[in-house]
């Protein structure tokens, strides 16, 4: 088959694509103490192709039959769709720019993962809290304004909203629903079981001992019914008491587990609650930070909401109050698990929960870049590179830091030795680069590539049009002369012709030196800019045999005519053949090879570039219109049409090249 | 990032510049002020090595106020102190020459107070304010999940007592548009003063009320709080003698062009000084001091420093420099909770530092980090009964642990040997993402290079090394990592 691809085998990309449709609606609606349930639907806000990919997969491994991501919502967004997996094949979610058009498009959804950055958040919820659909909102963000939180949480209590966050990594409720991150990855939710419900309701106020919670939980007992982290800020949309409720009021749940800590009062509402009878299934709490009261001075713990204001908010208070009220507190955090196992097996041994018989749960698939890093496969690279590093905490040119190359201060000849050669050349061959970059930085506004950059310039055009329409005239004719004038010269001396010979051959073949003649300069009156690479190239350069080279060639062809001395190109061109087989850096091989890319090219078009753009500077700041050349400039002949003539020869005018 | 403390100095030119210019949340019983001349504040800074002299001479040109003939004036350090009146850190209505006397006597000399050692860098001299006793009142505004309490008594000062029992309040929701009413805040509040100053109190409430929602305070206390109306009471003098806030940090994109401009020179009233320095703002940043006695040592400010230049997240407090426990803890959470089994073990006073380390740091990030804690650790003399690390750590979300560990162990490698002299028993407890391979590294890497070390996974309860490390208790009898 003509069209088969080599990732597929055969089927195309898009015989992969899974595409889902709305989920029926729940028969009832959801209880109002059922925050999530199979059926959740919600949207991420904001660009977070992970976290989404996290909550696909655990739909997947719960055995969801849809996703429980409807789409994205993403403001600064440019693309339509964002490419997921649903296990081993693809799916593609819909990414809505405005709330208003995601609302619309899916009125099942009911809940939004909010990632916004604390500058946004407030804004963006705000604006979500305005859509009556939405019944949950998980903020991720940290660093939210406490008056902004408090404003958010004020507003959502009014609409009947409910927050989970800010600062939070989110909650999860086994078989039906995950938030962005919460759990880890798929190897933790699998470990901690996470995938199937279990009879244990937790909150906790900090995100990351949510997964202490998750395998504790997993190891004691028959695992998570539902687990929510509250966020560590001060003022979290709602606290452990609106969850526990919600917990008490689920036939399902049996056991609450509280995770608190120092600061703040939330604990005391929930020991009210059980005092008066509102809660009633056992509650397994402890209250994290209990060392702050030992310290001397204020220590700020990770969270912001971790601190102190009274006694009443220390750990320790809050430990005691709880264990007075009846919860089981155990005596530091790490009996936790005991205290916690037992009071599952006594539930057990009374016939309140009985452990169901674990189900296997999907494979999924290991995340290629995950695997990558594990180091457990590998694949060939389609590029490789081996002139520049961006990844590590420097930039390298060929292995040499950034930071060396301006400690050693090697140059523009230095950095172009690296990334042009991948080695340190001498110092005198940097400055020989230099010195050529510097010769052929310009030659006036007359030359074919000058014209056209400036004619482009005055045609309104950009800096980068304007400097590429003159570098697309150097070529053969125009700047070429280098990389001519280096392959003639070193084949003549290679093949051990003297330079009478080679000159005489040159005539027999009716082809002109390259690099040898100038318009206006003699052996009486010389370039300067020749003399002065000769003097560097003499003193400095090791060996310059093929420059002794050209010097007698030249002498060969003054002595037919004055001006046909060695001329800049020329003397350019052999020098660096030198400069190639001689500075030691290059074998042999290395320097053809060099020259056969077209590495003299090279080194003109990076000098020739400072003109162009000065020229292009030079008609802006001159502020220069459009050019048109005179008619009286231009010779205008038309072929006649009304003369008769073989087709594509009408009349036409032959002009002898 | 959270509520933090500022200078008295800063309080006082955030309330000056903002009382008159942030937008009225309640039309006022009064017509509009002017606005405050700029608050004559002299800010005196000691840094360590400085000779005080120089620094109060550089002041009289600074604060010309100063010289003033037959002014006087109050000083007292601005370093986040409590109760510094009844401390005797407070000298009041003294000639510039007494005053200054009395803080070149003070400035940087190691003082106790309460029980916390420090010194003395940062002074406030102010003009002094004649006042009667009865003109002095006692005002605290500070935020809670419902709203921001207002708590105001008549009888303020030095000697404020119990304001929790005595102060009339008044909770302020949060939706401004439910500000309570004139009428309101007069009879909840200022039942015990003359009703001759409602009016001109009523408006100031409500003015400070409303600097403190615009510049996202979190905290405000004025005792005492002086108002001296004028004679058809109109409008008042008010003064805020003396002040302690807590602004909220993270509201800096919000906030930070407000408080820098009160703190700007020219709000200042001061020569605007041909610094080159350029702020984003109209005036300095808000700064946050370091609470008294808390000045960081050049290692937390290291880390600190380190902190700000990533997304991860780097902490280090040392507690005691000298303690023999130490922790190299990953995780906001989890670290506090090592530190509480630390202290509930009974070795708080030997816990020598607390510090956390989360939100995937890179390798070489960890290695300082790792490096840093270490270097501290073994400063310290030999302890005969050695010393105890905890190389610990929750269940990570994505950091990869193989990755960080190579941070951990590149310090590791580094001090091997002092950590062998220094007997430190090291107890690794760590799971998460690759967590086997980070493990089996670091337990390859103990016994290559025979330190004494027990390394657990995720089957180890988070903070559960702690006891055994430091009571021998493995009640679940659980294995080492590999075992």
């Amino acid at each position: 088959m003509a069209t088969l691809s080599p990732t597929t085998g055969g089927a195309s990309a898009n015989d992969n694509i899974r595409r889902f449709t709305a989920p029926s609606r729940p028969r009832s609606p959801p209880a109002e103490h059922t925050l999530f349930h199979p059926k959740t639907r919600a949207f991420i806000y904001g660009l977070q192709p992970r976290a989404c990919q996290g909550m696909l997969d655990f739909d997947f491994i719960c055995r969801r039959t849809t996703p429980s991501v409807a789409g994205i919502i993403y403001p600064f967004g440019g693309q339509f769709v964002s490419k997921m997996y649903w296990g081993t094949s693809e799916t593609l979610l819909p990414v809505y720019h405005s709330v208003e058009k995601a609302m619309e498009k899916h009125p099942d959804v009911d809940t939004i993962v909010n990632f916004a950055s604390s500058r946004s958040v407030y804004g963006s919820t705000m604006e979500l809290m305005n859509h009556s659909q939405v019944r949950t909102i998980a903020i991720i963000a940290e660093g939210v304004p406490e008056r902004r939180a408090r404003e958010i949480l004020h507003y959502a209590q009014k609409k009947g909203i409910t927050i989970i966050g800010p600062a939070t990594v989110g909650g999860i409720k086994p078989g039906s629903f995950k938030i962005g991150n919460t759990g880890g990855m798929m190897d933790n939710i699998v470990a901690s079981k996470l995938y199937r419900k279990g009879s244990v309701g937790y909150v906790s106020k900090s995100g990351g001992m949510s997964n202490e919670l998750n395998n504790i939980l997993a190891q004691v007992s028959n695992g998570v019914y539902e687990g929510v982290a509250i966020g560590g800020d001060r003022y979290p949309g709602t606290t452990f008491i609106d969850h526990l409720l919600r917990y008490q009021a689920d036939p399902e749940c049996k056991i609450l587990v509280l995770l608190g800590e120092v600061g703040g009062v939330e604990e005391y509402r929930v020991i009210e609650a059980v005092k008066n009878g509102q809660i009633t299934k056992p509650i397994v709490a402890w209250a994290i930070g209990t060392c702050a009261s030992m310290f001397t001075t204020e220590v700020q713990f990770g969270h912001a909401g971790s601190f102190a204001n009274s006694q009443l908010e220390t750990a320790k208070a809050k430990n005691r109050a709880m264990r007075d009220a009846g919860f089981f507190v155990p005596d530091t955090f790490e009996e936790f698990p005991d205290v916690l196992g037992r009071v599952y097996q006594n539930l057990v041994a009374k016939g309140v929960i009985v452990p169901q018989p674990e189900p296997e749960p999907p494979k999924i698939p290991i995340d290629y870049s995950w695997a990558q890093e594990l180091g457990l496969i590998r694949k060939p690279a389609a590029f490789i590179s081996t002139i520049s590093d961006d990844r590590g905490q420097e930039l390298l040119y060929a292995g040499m830091p950034i930071s060396d190359v301006f400690k050693e201060d090697i140059g523009i000849g230095g950095v172009m030795s690296l990334l042009w050669f991948r080695r340190r050349l001498p110092e005198y061959a940097s400055k020989f680069l230099e010195m050529v970059l510097m010769l052929t930085a310009d030659h006036g506004p007359a030359v074919s590539g000058a014209m056209n950059t400036i004619i482009t310039t005055r045609a309104g055009k950009d800096l980068i049009s304007a400097l590429v329409s003159g570098l697309l005239t150097i070529g053969e004719r125009f700047g070429g002369a280098l990389d001519g004038a280096a392959a003639e010269f070193t084949n003549a001396f290679d093949k051990g012709l003297s330079p009478r010979d080679f000159v005489d051959t040159m005539r027999k073949q009716n082809k002109l030196i390259p690099g040898i003649g100038h318009k206006v300069k003699s052996r009486n009156n010389p370039d300067l800019r020749v003399e002065l690479v000769k003097e560097f190239v003499k003193k400095r350069f090791p060996s310059h045999k093929l420059l002794d080279y050209a010097l007698a060639v030249e002498s060969v062809t003054t002595s037919k005519k004055d001006n046909l001395i060695l001329n800049v190109d020329g003397c350019v061109a052999v020098c660096f053949v030198d400069l190639l087989r001689n500075c030691g850096a290059f074998t042999p091989e290395e320097a053809e090879d060099y020259l056969r890319m077209g590495v003299l090219n090279g080194l003109f078009v990076l000098g020739r570039s400072i003109g162009l753009i000065a020229h292009y500077l030079d008609q802006k700041r001159l502020r220069t219109g459009l050019y048109r050349h005179p008619w009286d400039d231009i010779t205008y002949l038309l072929p006649n049409l009304s003369s008769s003539g073989a087709p594509g020869n009408e009349g036409r005018v032959e002009v002898s090249m | 990032m959270a509520a933090k403390s500022i200078l008295e100095a800063d309080g006082k030119a955030i309330l000056s510049y903002h009382l008159t210019r942030s937008k009225p949340i309640a039309p006022s019983p009064l017509p509009p002020p002017p606005h405050n001349s700029p608050p004559k504040l002299a800010s005196l800074h000691f840094p360590a090595g400085c000779n005080p002299s120089a620094i109060l001479d550089a002041a009289e040109t600074t604060y010309p106020f100063l010289l003033t003939p037959r002014a006087r004036f109050v000083a007292k350090p601005d370093q986040l102190i409590k109760r510094r009146g009844k401390l005797g850190l407070l000298t009041l209505n003294k000639p510039w020459a007494e005053a200054r006397k009395w803080v070149e006597e003070r400035a940087c000399k190691e003082t106790d107070v309460e029980g916390v050692t420090g010194i003395l860098r940062n002074f406030l001299v102010e003009p002094f304010v004649p006042h009667k006793g009865e003109e002095e009142y006692y005002i605290n505004i500070h935020s809670v999940r419902e709203g921001d309490w207002i708590l105001f008594t008549h009888e303020g000062g030095v000697d404020v007592g119990d304001v929790d029992a005595k102060a009339e309040r008044l909770l302020v929701g949060i939706d401004l548009s439910e500000y309570p009413s004139n009428e309101t805040i007069a009879a909840t509040l200022l039942k015990n003063v003359p009703s001759g100053v409602h009016n001109v109190l009523v408006d100031f409430i409500t003015r400070l009320y409303g600097v403190y929602v615009d510049c996202q305070f979190t905290y405000l206390e004025i005792n005492p709080l002086v108002v001296i109306p004028n004679e058809d009471k109109t409008s008042a003098e008010v003064h805020f003698l003396d002040l302690a806030a807590k602004l909220d940090q993270t509201a800096e994109f919000e906030c930070g062009a407000k408080w820098a401009i009160a703190r700007s020179a020219q709000s200042l009233g001061l020569a605007s000084t041909s610094s080159d320095k350029i702020n984003i703002d109209a005036g300095p940043p808000m700064e946050f001091p370091a609470p008294f006695g808390r000045e960081l040592s050049p290692e937390e400010a290291y880390i600190a420093s380190l902190d700000a230049k990533t997304g991860a997240s780097l902490k280090l407090t040392v507690l005691n420099a000298n303690g023999r426990i130490w922790t190299l803890v990953a995780g906001g959470g989890a670290s506090v909770v090592y530190a509480d089994a630390i202290a509930s073990a009974g070795f708080a006073s030997e816990l020598a530092n607390y510090g956390e380390y989360s939100g995937a740091p890179t390798e070489t990030q960890t290695y300082h980090y790792a490096r840093t804690v270490l270097d501290l650790m073994l400063r310290g003399p030999i302890h005969p009964n050695g010393k105890v690390l905890f190389i610990g750590g929750g269940i990570a979300n994505f950091t990869n642990v193989a990755s960080t560990f190579k941070g951990v162990i590149r310090a590791l490698r580094e001090f091997a040997q002092v950590l062998i002299e220094h007997k430190v028993q090291i107890w690794v407890r760590r799971a998460g993402p690759n967590y086997q391979e980070g493990l089996k590294n670091i337990k390859a890497v103990g016994q290559e290079l025979q330190l004494n070390m027990k390394v657990y996974g995720p089957e180890m309860h988070v903070s559960g090394i702690v006891p055994i490390a430091l009571l021998s208790k493995n009640p679940g009898n659980i294995k080492e990592y590999g075992a």
